[in-house]
């Protein structure tokens, strides 16, 4: 099975390079943007039964250093795994 | 003194350190690699170089901070023995959870490489007792990612409780509140960006940081 996590940096932590993003898209002609925030995807390959607590468990030990950043955890249906493999 | 250097893949100032307190102790540091699993019997001090451990894979100092050794230092630390992190040493104590806070881009994005103001603010640890409380000293920080944060209540109680250890004297990666370096709850843990050991001897220019070292020493033997 598959895995996705979603770091992001708390809200009210100031993300520099998120507002060099947008000052270079708006140095590229694009309007409107209220404002832009990087963060991390990192796939993980497991086996199949890895329960939502084990993932949990790497992201506040290692993926994500809970201080400053926010873990998201989507699981990736057996469907669309298949679906990317070709 | 007993002193011990961790090596991470990508340390680059272990050697500086070495010569270091070398000069300072008398006695050669073990260096010690970041597989180990134990500090070497009677270690006094510890100290954590600068550098890109891990090539700052993942975050600054992240993957350095789950190494074998740094189960070790952890304990030690636990024990009271002094444990000095400079530059990736400092965000590999933070991200190994013996420091508060976190180490984040600098604010202005750019690496900064230069000589720095740094005010004394305090004078009663370990690592800080051959300067004076408010003293005002130049050293030199080289660093990506040594801009300060952590949320307001844990900056009040840094301050409050004298262990903020160092200052900027000006602005120089966004910081919070110009903190240069800061000190665990029991004093024998001290996490700073700038290097001392890059100003220790005349042919550096200065020799601000050199008291350091001779302030530990005195300290702790």
């Amino acid at each position: 099975m598959k895995a996705r996590v979603f770091v992001t940096l708390k809200p009210g932590v100031l993300d520099p390079q998120g507002k060099a993003i947008h000052h270079a898209l708006e140095g590229l002609g694009f309007n409107g943007i209220e404002e832009v925030r990087a963060g991390k995807l990192i796939e993980l390959e497991l086996a199949d039964g890895t329960s939502d607590d084990e993932i949990a468990d790497m992201c506040r030990k290692l993926l994500a250093n809970t201080v400053i950043e926010n873990f998201k955890i989507e699981r990736m249906a057996p469907r669309e795994t298949s679906g990317q493999a070709a | 003194m007993s002193s011990a250097v961790i090596v991470f893949p990508g340390s680059n100032c272990d050697r500086d350190l070495a010569v270091a307190i070398e000069q300072v102790t008398g006695k050669a540091p073990t260096m010690v690699w970041h597989r180990e699993t134990e500090l070497p019997a009677g270690t006094d001090f510890v100290a954590i170089p600068g550098g890109f451990s891990y090539g700052d894979y993942l975050r600054s100092g992240a993957m350095a901070a789950r190494s074998p050794i740094m189960r070790a230092v952890v304990d030690a630390a636990g024990q009271g023995v002094p444990v000095l992190g400079v530059c990736n040493g400092f965000q590999v104590l933070t991200e190994a959870g013996l420091l508060p806070g976190a180490l984040m881009r600098n604010a202005g994005l750019h690496f900064v490489c230069r000589t720095v103001g740094l005010k004394v603010e305090n004078s009663q640890s370990i690592f800080t007792s051959a300067y004076s409380a408010g003293e005002e000293i130049a050293i030199p920080v080289a660093h990506h990612d040594g801009n300060y944060q952590a949320d307001p209540d844990t900056l009040d109680r840094l301050e409050g409780e004298g262990r903020v250890a160092f200052r900027y004297t000006g602005e120089v990666n966004g910081s919070a509140r110009n903190i240069a370096g800061i000190l665990n709850d029991t004093g024998n843990v001290l996490g700073m960006m700038p290097h001392p050991e890059r100003a220790f001897e005349a042919a550096h220019g200065n020799t601000d940081g050199r008291r350091l070292f001779e302030g530990l020493l005195e300290a702790v033997a």
